[in-house]
């Protein structure tokens, strides 16, 4: 019934198989949405959230997101800008994975405001000196860029692609693409940065208050770095687990290989800038606000030194060095080890950054606040999960993503057939010697 | 966001801060015109040759 829409020559489950994974995943969306009705209809009581966690779950869950969505725009910067060619295989794959991500941070934003009628003010009556407020901006004209990079592979559909005008439209995109993804690499610097900028100028909250450059915070350009170098270990993961479930090699060794050993490098310096900075913050800015580290660590049952080591070392240091090192790049195993440990790295220091900074007791008559989420919130959490999962599967079957995806396995299959054949002609010969 | 907004200020961090988005924009949305011009341009030429 589909068939017309899938992509020449491109191999697709059953569409009863593919109808019956969408809807085992749409029960997952159905519960978001519930959830998200649930707290649009009675408010934001539905949360667990108090006086102490204004942010809590969905902002770590955005804070993630768009960390892992940094692969996007660096992929992209890497590809129209510096011109890495082999990064073709790729990039559309990262956009889309970009675009699942900006999509669902909007949407968990929408989710968050509480007051979703008032969601324009934001844009109509900014606060220009409020990094968030810049967040809210560089998001959406962000998403607007990465949706633009989406529309040529939507319009090179099999059928799409015979209407003269998206044909041309899908063309003249590829042509000026440079001039989208320099915007879309300017406002991820500034949004991602201004994220880890909000934590960084909170004077109040000792644990995460950074010296800076001018205006701008350390933890400014430590989110950008860190998004830049996270983001494609994400892309590779995503791509790892989607050849993973259909069964085929979608990107060649050498890109992946590039990509890994470009991500490796970024988050070896991120990591060595990031010691740095906790070294000096635990050393000059933490005595010098009449802390001391034990302070940010003891006395709760869940926040110890233990998070520090996992985040720095084994999610940064680990990943990092088994990342930059050829034996261990071309390892399959452990490089998807690698990617899986930097994946963890960057959403746990945006947890840290948001959830642990809310749960230090910052006044003397203080205690530890932790908090545990209500199930409307984990749910309208996994929801954005659920919808990626049901994107890149229509898009997989829909659209030409992956443009090696022909060569790597129709190369597969003619090996297969050609080892069947010399079966063949061995079984024949020794038929005919025995006859002999 | 528009200098008849009711709250709007001349001053640096409006100018910065608006200047930088709508720059962003304009460039988002003057590619967007082009590509849209020039393929309706291209469609038209090749209506034209099967004629």
């Amino acid at each position: 019934m589909d068939s017309a829409l899938i992509p020449e020559g491109a191999k697709r489950c059953s569409f009863p198989k593919f109808y019956a994974g969408i809807a085992l995943v749409g029960a997952v969306v159905l519960w978001g949405v519930f959830a998200w009705i649930l707290i649009y209809w009675k408010g934001l009581n539905q949360t667990n959230m108090n006086d102490y966690y204004g942010f809590a779950l969905w902002i770590w869950a955005d804070l993630a997101i768009i960390a892992v969505g940094g692969g996007a725009f660096f992929t992209g910067l890497l590809k129209y800008i510096f011109k890495i060619d082999e990064l073709k295989n790729i990039i559309n794959f990262a956009v889309i994975i970009g675009f699942i991500c900006y999509s669902s941070a909007l949407l968990i934003l929408a989710i968050d405001i509480g007051q979703p009628l008032r969601g324009w003010f934001i844009f109509w009556h900014a606060n220009v000196h409020s990094m968030l407020t810049e967040v809210a901006f560089c998001l959406s004209a962000y998403f607007a860029v990465l949706t633009i990079e989406f529309i040529p592979n939507i319009l090179e559909n099999r059928q799409a692609n015979k209407v003269p005008f998206f044909r041309h439209l899908a063309h003249n995109m590829h042509g000026v693409m440079a001039v989208f993804a320099a915007a879309g690499a300017f406002l991820s610097f500034f949004h991602q940065g201004s994220l880890g900028g909000v934590a960084g100028v909170m004077f109040g909250r000792p644990f995460a208050v950074r010296e800076g450059l001018f205006i701008w915070p350390w933890t400014f350009f430590l989110f950008t770095w860190s998004a830049a170098a996270f983001g494609p270990c994400f892309t590779l993961l995503v791509t790892k687990i989607t050849e993973v479930i259909t069964g085929k090699k979608l990107v060649s060794d050498k890109t992946v290989h590039l990509l890994a050993k470009i991500s490796g490098w970024m988050i070896s310096t991120y990591i060595i800038a990031k010691i740095i900075d906790t070294i000096y913050w635990a050393t000059v800015t933490v005595p010098s606000l009449g802390f001391e580290l034990s302070h940010f660590y003891s006395n709760n049952s869940f926040y110890g030194y233990s998070i520090l080591f996992i985040e720095i070392i084994l999610c940064g240091v680990v990943p990092g060095a088994i990342l930059i090192m050829k034996s261990t790049r071309e390892n399959p195993t452990l490089r998807l080890v690698a990617i899986i440990l930097g994946t963890i790295g960057v959403c746990l220091n945006r947890w840290v950054m948001v959830l642990q900074v809310m749960a230090v007791p910052v006044m003397s008559f203080d205690t530890w606040a932790l908090y545990i989420p209500s199930w409307q919130e984990v749910a309208t959490t996994i929801l954005p999960i659920a919808y990626g999962i049901i994107l890149i599967a229509v898009t997989y079957r829909y659209l030409p993503v992956f443009p090696q995806e022909h060569e790597l396995n129709h190369a597969n299959e003619a090996d297969t057939v050609k080892k069947e054949v010399l079966t063949e002609d061995a079984i024949i010969k020794e038929a005919v010697a025995a006859t002999e | 966001m528009f200098p008849f907004s009711f709250e709007w200020v001349w001053d640096a961090g409006h100018l910065i801060f608006f200047g930088g988005f709508w720059y962003a924009v304009s460039i988002l949305g003057a590619g967007m015109t082009y590509v849209i011009l020039k393929a309706a341009y291209e469609t038209m030429c090749d209506g034209e040759e099967h004629h």
